[in-house]
């Protein structure tokens, strides 16, 4: 398959908000379910184990929002209101089960809300460890995984045994190595993997099932490789602080478009949350709550038990995807991210890395303003980051 | 009442129990200036899942960072303080409460009182109904060379406290928070003191109840969102299990017992509010750098609170909680567990269902702040479920806590206006209905 033909597959995916792929999943699978859920860390190995399909719940960009605006006010970010939007609207009725990580207290109360309005799904909210003794995290989330476990096996009429969960880890395990190792080649070669193409394909991901991912990621990875793009002199940026409510693409494409390669991002953040492939011995549950407390990503949504770490971490990333400078891009509104972003920025400028930030909404439809942001940071990096 | 009675009685009311927990605040707050001095150790800790009775059994003082930042709100600081950071990055969205404690410490960390706050030599982060929480105490630790211990308090997802959750909180408490408070009082644990000051929080917390539950009467003899913002503040902040939170309760009680004897109201800003024409149940956190102006509004109108979820956010005594000295560990993770915001939406909607029931109310208002999404995110539709089981009017109104660019006056005076307008309109209505 060319490249230009995986990447209008998975623009398609990504464009159709009736989320036809998953339904279709569900057409050629008589008898089993779909299981969705919200940003950012939701254990899909679990999902996939009770023969379910993930389906990630990432909002609906610039979908006109007719009664998402009723359930929240206007200093609420955008995400819960379109993703109400996809609810109400009937969008998401393939779905048996809805899973809510505890991102943040909006998604927090969304599974409450979500418990009222469809008493016929199956809700459960998740509460990642955040205590710092990693043995008492691993266990408490042990536990919080065998309810899960029990309970969709419960929905999907399917006993998930350690066997299946097993599979699925290590079924997992490949596709975070195919994205980490996507994610090394853009870092290598950016212009080889544009950011607008990774993310494409990474949305794509959040909807066919893992089996379909592998497939698509992998030819694009193979095309990806051998198909010599032209070098340009770009700035290398990190984008940070869109690890929930997604950008638009648009402003994705913008940020590429005034002059920057984007080498590492935050964006899907969930897909990689584990660091590390999962050991295929021993208790899988054991494993995978063993991954997520001692391999998790450092992000704003799991507490920074190293006084240090807020500071290094930018400083860290940078280091290690080679990068110039770091664009902070935070939803409007959205806590996590901005509480996050003094600690971030004052430990990446006192390293004496350059810095820019953004506000946006997944509905942003003008993005002339960070045309110039971004066209600006990358000339002054250029003229003057090796003074 | 004449005027000059009026004012009589609200001085002599004001005389009781407000200046009781002013004193008590002022040596507090004087306590913890000398600190440095004296050495008595200095931990920071939030409102809801306070440990109280563990802090101060092992001679350690509590700073509660939401109650400075809306003391400075309700003094006219807040404005200065929010704007010193933002100024240094801190983005306009986000908690107000954060940014004022921040500027508040960028300005030298002047307490409420006016005297110098001192640092802490811990950081407790209960982790309680709240996802900013972390944050706050992430970023006051890089202000800080102290240790944070971070005890996380499983939300009510399925909308109770389940077993393994209140396993875990027991865990951290005994294997992380304990050792903490250890190592900076220099103290053993001890068990025995602590479950003395457990039973001192049991008999505050049934006075606290018993005078909540007053306003079942009619005229209520209390104020039960405006009013209980004070009568919560000693058991919320650093005197549950103290003698002087026992004593207050008391005294609190018979005031309040006078003033039902006597068939009277609260006391608002502007005077007492005996004539009291709507009964209301509101959710939501006030207003602080309004406040007295806020509550006036609703005086004005005649209209007096019953019931409110803020003045929960510290415990949720009167649904029956209270702290069990025969298990002081697995009390306290009860106790974290229970407190309103860590509560799911449909137990919160339940809950306000029951208060319109029980406290015979007219409706419910939402006062929705933007700062906090813990409370505000799911209002919209709190208040069409409430609407819809208990068929009594709901109101939104919006404001802050603490920054005052977020406090329209106006705008809020016409919403409250209109919506007890409808509330009149519905009363003339069922009057109607029963008529025929
Ligand atoms: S965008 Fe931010 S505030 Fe909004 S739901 Fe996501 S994490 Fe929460």
């Amino acid at each position: 398959m060319s490249r230009t033909a995986i990447v209008d597959w998975a623009r398609g995916v990504y464009e159709d908000l009736d989320f036809t792929a998953a339904r279709q999943w569900l057409a050629d699978h008589p008898g089993r379910h779909a299981c969705g859920y919200l940003p950012v860390y939701a254990p899909r190995e679990v999902i996939h184990a009770a023969g379910m399909l993930p389906v990630g719940i990432h909002g609906s960009g610039d979908i006109e929002i007719i009664r998402g605006d009723a359930f929240y006010q206007s200093y609420i970010c955008h995400l819960p209101r379109s993703v109400v939007e996809l609810a109400q609207s009937g969008r998401l009725d393939m779905l048996s089960a809805v899973l809510f990580p505890s991102t943040c207290d909006v998604i927090r109360n969304l599974s409450g809300m979500w418990q009222i309005l469809f008493p016929q799904m199956y809700v459960r909210y998740l509460d990642l460890p955040q205590v710092a003794d990693p043995q008492m995290g691993a266990e408490f989330w042990r536990r919080e995984l065998d309810v899960v476990r029990r309970e969709l096996g419960r929905v999907a009429g399917i006993e998930v045994t350690d066997e299946r969960l097993r599979a699925s880890v290590a079924l997992y395990n490949e596709v975070r190595g195919v994205i980490r190792g996507l994610y090394a080649l853009r870092g290598a070669k950016p212009w080889q993997v544009p950011t607008e193409e990774l993310y494409l394909l990474m949305r794509a991901g959040e909807v066919v099932g893992p089996e379909k991912f592998l497939e698509m990621a992998r030819a694009y990875a193979a095309a990806a490789e051998s198909d010599d793009q032209r070098v340009r002199d770009r700035t290398r940026v990190i984008i940070t602080g869109s690890f929930c409510e997604q950008p638009p693409l648009g402003l994705i494409k913008t940020i590429e478009r005034a002059g920057c390669y984007i080498v590492d991002d935050d964006f899907l953040a969930g897909n990689r949350f584990l660091t590390g492939d999962v050991p295929l011995d021993g208790d899988p549950l054991s494993a995978l709550a063993e991954g997520l407390v001692r391999g998790a990503v450092k992000t704003s949504v799991l507490y920074e038990p190293d006084p240090e770490g807020k500071r290094n971490l930018m400083k860290n990333r940078v280091a290690a995807a080679k990068a110039d400078g770091v664009i902070f891009a935070a939803a409007s509104f959205c806590d996590p991210a901005l509480l996050d972003r003094p600690m971030l920025r004052e430990g990446a400028e006192k390293a004496g890395i350059p810095c820019i930030a953004f506000k946006f909404a997944e509905n942003s439809g003008q993005f002339q303003q960070f045309r110039e942001q971004a066209g600006t940071f990358s000339d002054s990096i250029k003229l003057w980051g090796d003074a | 009442m004449s005027d000059t009675r009026a004012d009589a009685r609200a001085g002599a009311l004001k005389d009781q129990s407000m200046v009781i927990q002013k004193e008590m605040i002022a040596a507090h707050y004087e306590r913890l200036e000398r600190a440095p001095e004296t050495g008595e150790p200095v931990v920071y800790t939030f409102v809801p899942g306070n440990l109280t009775e563990l802090i101060r059994s092992f001679g350690c003082l509590p700073v509660l960072p939401e109650i400075n930042a809306l003391q400075s709100g309700m003094r006219g600081k807040s404005r200065d303080y929010i704007a010193e950071a933002e100024k240094h990055g801190h983005s306009e969205d986000v908690c107000t409460y954060v940014k004022c404690d921040i500027g508040m410490a960028m300005a030298g960390n002047i307490g409420p009182t006016g005297t110098k706050l001192p640092k802490p030599d811990l950081l407790l982060l209960s982790y309680t109904g709240c996802y900013t929480f972390m944050k706050w105490f992430e970023l006051l630790r890089e202000q800080y060379d102290c240790p944070c211990v971070f005890l996380h308090v499983p939300y009510q997802g399925e909308g109770v406290i389940e077993p393994e959750h209140r396993e875990y909180m027991v865990r951290q408490i005994r294997e992380l928070v304990i050792p903490a408070l250890e190592k900076i009082s220099g103290r053993k644990y001890d068990e025995a003191a602590l479950c003395e000051r457990l039973q001192l929080s049991v008999q505050a917390e049934d006075d606290l109840v018993w005078v909540l539950e007053s306003a079942k009467h009619t005229p209520s003899p209390i104020d039960a969102y405006f009013g209980a913002v004070y009568y919560v503040g000693p058991i919320f902040s650093a005197f549950r299990g103290t003698p002087e939170g026992v004593s207050y309760y008391q005294a609190l009680r018979r005031e309040v017992q006078e003033r039902l004897d006597a068939g009277l109201g609260p006391v608002a800003p502007a005077g007492p509010l005996d004539n009291q024409k709507y009964r209301l149940v509101v959710e939501g956190p006030p207003n602080w750098t309004h406040f007295r102006e806020f509550w006036q509004m609703f005086a004005d109108e005649g209209a007096v609170v019953v019931a409110s979820t803020y003045s929960k956010v510290g415990g949720t005594y009167d649904f029956g909680f209270r702290h069990n000295p025969q298990d002081p560990l697995g009390t306290m993770g009860d106790y974290c567990a229970g407190c309103y915001t860590n509560h799911n939406l449909p137990n919160r909607i339940d809950m306000l269902c029951r208060y319109l029931v029980d406290y015979k109310a007219d409706g419910f208002l939402i006062n929705s702040v933007k700062s906090c999404n813990s409370f505000s995110a799911g209002q919209l539709m709190i208040l069409r479920e409430v609407e819809k089981r208990t068929g009594l009017p709901g109101g939104f109104i919006e404001s802050d806590l603490v920054d005052p660019r977020y406090f329209s006056a106006a705008n809020i005076k016409n919403r409250l206006e209109s919506y007890l307008q409808m509330v009149e309109a519905r009363r003339g209505g069922a009057r109607e209905a029963r008529a025929s």
